[in-house]
């Protein structure tokens, strides 16, 4: 019906050509084949003076890569990479720039020779009709047919349906060996090494940090205590455990009623990883009382439980509630109590 | 020889010395008690070093941080910043401030280090701050390995890994680290001028400061390794260059390869 309808609408156009357009639009004022471009002879095939010219230029390339050979060559024995890291940079350099020369100059004096001085024809290779010939597609279906009736394919029920049936059911096992490609997730992405009385420690020597260490407006940065000694898994837990720990004036911290035990004195720690994409956010300006992601530039303010005030993260950086323990160190009151870092699916 | 106690204690400005003896005996062992808190931000400077400070600091300062160096509405209060401070801020040239903005930048010097010493002699009297660094800890000597892991995770967010400076909020920017004095870099450490935050003794050592010192006379002296640095500045200026210069040459080869010859 739609065929019929754009027929009529065709028509009322006023197509000039006669013939089944099926559903393609034609535009009326195609652009017309222009052909081939008019031969055009090149300097080098009217004047014999400048074909030596360029034989002699194809052959000065070929002789600048030689010359870049030996130069890479020399270089790797004039620029030795010694026991002081900055003789790398000249070795590179100068190995580097001849081995460009040597390739450059077969490649360039290759391409410049064929385009000046190889035979200047052109040649059109017309593309053949995608739709075969009546012949071909005849004896086309007569092959399947053949194949059908010597393997009895269609006559044969039992053999096809069980054959359907075993090829449902063979990616079954694979399946479920895909399903133990990887551990499990698990509660990793929502725990961290941070439990209720782990101390505070510097980032990287793991010396504890106490509350009368961090004067106003300092900036600590923290892991807990027991990542600097570890071996394995150190960079994982690190990843997911780093704070930032600083200390402003308490009036200026703007605490919700239920977070206030949180801080200690004026001294607040937060995740260090982003929540957007797991940057660490530790550019931190002592007077605005901002933390800047260094990546996408998400600016959190510490006054306010760093809730985002610019930039693509969409959540504040997790708390950790700290307290202080009988010897005056820092210490965490718990874990965070919601997953640091970027979103993730089941978050 | 009792007798002549007794003769001396009997002499009528014997109670007045006695007293002055244990006036002067308490109040020194308070002096020397405070000292002990604040040895290492206490420096000797004469009643006349710190007169002839104000001066100077009225002529100079008074007008933004007040007559008493209490501080106004156009600039911060100065009691306890210490010396360190002063020597920081009119040492690098940034204050005297000339006009406001989202931060103060390094400028010419307008002082002579005797005037900035005896602004910074004022400025110490007020209050306990820090001082001006101890020479030993200027040297770079330490370990400049140490002193990079440090400055990585302590600096290199905001100042770039090799001290190329960076961006900050609304204006504000981390400046660059290349051939500061050591003694400014220790400073800033101690003082945490401007929006940079404060790492005293305790989260950094004077040991690490020094570290970081000799780590930032390291890269100053060595070039880097990997080639022409693009100014240090990391992925932004390196795709720029590729982008403009590495995919522009690879376009005009192939429109070079796909020209005629003529």
């Amino acid at each position: 019906m739609a065929g019929k309808d754009l027929e009529k609408g065709s028509e009322a156009e006023g197509f000039e050509h006669d013939f089944d357009s099926g559903l393609a639009v034609l535009p009326p004022d195609k652009i017309k084949d222009p052909g081939l471009e008019p031969h055009r002879v090149r300097m080098t095939d009217k004047n014999p003076a400048k074909a030596k010219n360029a034989e002699r230029q194809v052959a000065a390339l070929f002789l600048i890569s030689v010359l870049g050979s030996f130069f890479a060559l020399w270089a790797y024995v004039a620029f030795p990479i010694t026991e002081d890291l900055s003789t790398v940079r000249a070795n590179n350099l100068f190995l580097g720039l001849g081995m460009t020369l040597s390739l450059l100059g077969i490649g360039i004096g290759a391409v410049h020779w064929a385009k000046t001085l190889m035979p200047d024809f052109e040649v059109a290779e017309a593309r053949h009709q995608t739709r075969g010939n009546e012949e071909v597609r005849a004896r086309a279906v007569e092959i399947v047919k053949l194949a059908d009736s010597e393997s009895g394919f269609s006559r044969r029920k039992l053999i096809r349906r069980t054959l359907y049936g075993a090829l449902a059911v063979f990616p079954l096992p694979a399946l479920i060996v895909f399903g133990d490609l990887g551990p499990e997730v698990g509660n990793t992405l929502r725990q961290t090494m941070w439990k209720a009385g782990t101390r505070l420690t510097k980032d990287p020597t793991g010396i504890p940090i106490k509350a009368s260490d961090v004067t106003l407006g300092s900036v600590f940065h923290v892991i807990p205590e027991g990542l600097a000694e570890m071996h394995e898994h150190k960079l994982e837990e690190k990843a997911k455990a780093a704070v930032l720990l600083v200390r402003l004036n308490q009036e200026s911290l703007n605490e919700a009623e239920d977070r206030k035990s949180w801080s200690y004195d004026g001294i607040v720690a937060y995740s260090k990883i982003c929540t957007h994409v797991g940057c660490p956010v530790a550019l931190y300006e002592q007077h605005t009382h901002s933390l800047l992601c260094p990546c996408h530039q998400s600016t959190f303010d510490v006054t306010e439980h760093c809730k985002v005030v610019f930039g693509p993260a969409s959540r504040p950086l997790p708390q950790l509630p700290i307290s202080v323990d009988a010897e005056g160190y820092l210490i965490a009151q718990s874990d965070f109590l919601e997953p640091v870092g970027p979103s993730f699916w089941e978050r | 020889m009792n007798k002549s106690l007794n003769r001396a204690r009997r002499k009528p400005l014997a109670a007045a010395v006695v007293i002055a003896a244990g006036l002067l005996f308490s109040g020194g062992g308070y002096a020397v008690a405070t000292n002990v808190v604040v040895s290492s931000v206490a420096t000797e400077y004469t009643a006349e070093q710190i007169s002839e400070g104000r001066k100077l600091f009225l002529a100079n300062c008074a007008s933004c941080h007040g007559l008493n160096a209490e501080g106004t509405a156009a600039g911060p209060s100065m009691i306890g910043v210490g010396a360190a401070a002063v020597d920081f801020q009119v040492g690098t040239g940034r204050m005297p401030g000339q006009g406001s903005g989202p931060q103060l930048p390094k400028k010419k010097v307008q002082f002579t280090q005797d005037q900035i010493l005896l602004m910074a002699a004022y400025v110490a009297s007020l209050a306990p701050g820090p001082a001006i660094p101890d020479a030993k800890y200027l040297e770079a000597t330490g370990s400049a390995s140490h002193g990079g892991e440090l400055f990585r995770i302590n600096c290199a967010m905001c100042h770039n890994a090799v001290g190329a400076g960076g961006a900050l909020t609304e204006g504000k920017y981390a400046p660059v680290l290349k051939n500061i004095e050591a003694k400014h870099v220790y400073e800033a450490m101690v003082i945490g001028p401007q929006n940079m935050p404060v790492f005293n003794d305790s989260n950094l050592t004077p040991e690490d400061k020094q570290d970081i010192i000799t780590y930032l006379a390291y890269i100053d002296e060595n070039s880097s390794a990997g080639g022409f640095e693009l100014g240090s500045l990391g992925p932004v200026a390196e795709g720029l260059f590729i982008w403009i210069f590495g995919l522009g040459l690879i376009i005009a080869i192939t429109v070079w390869l796909g020209a005629k010859s003529n």
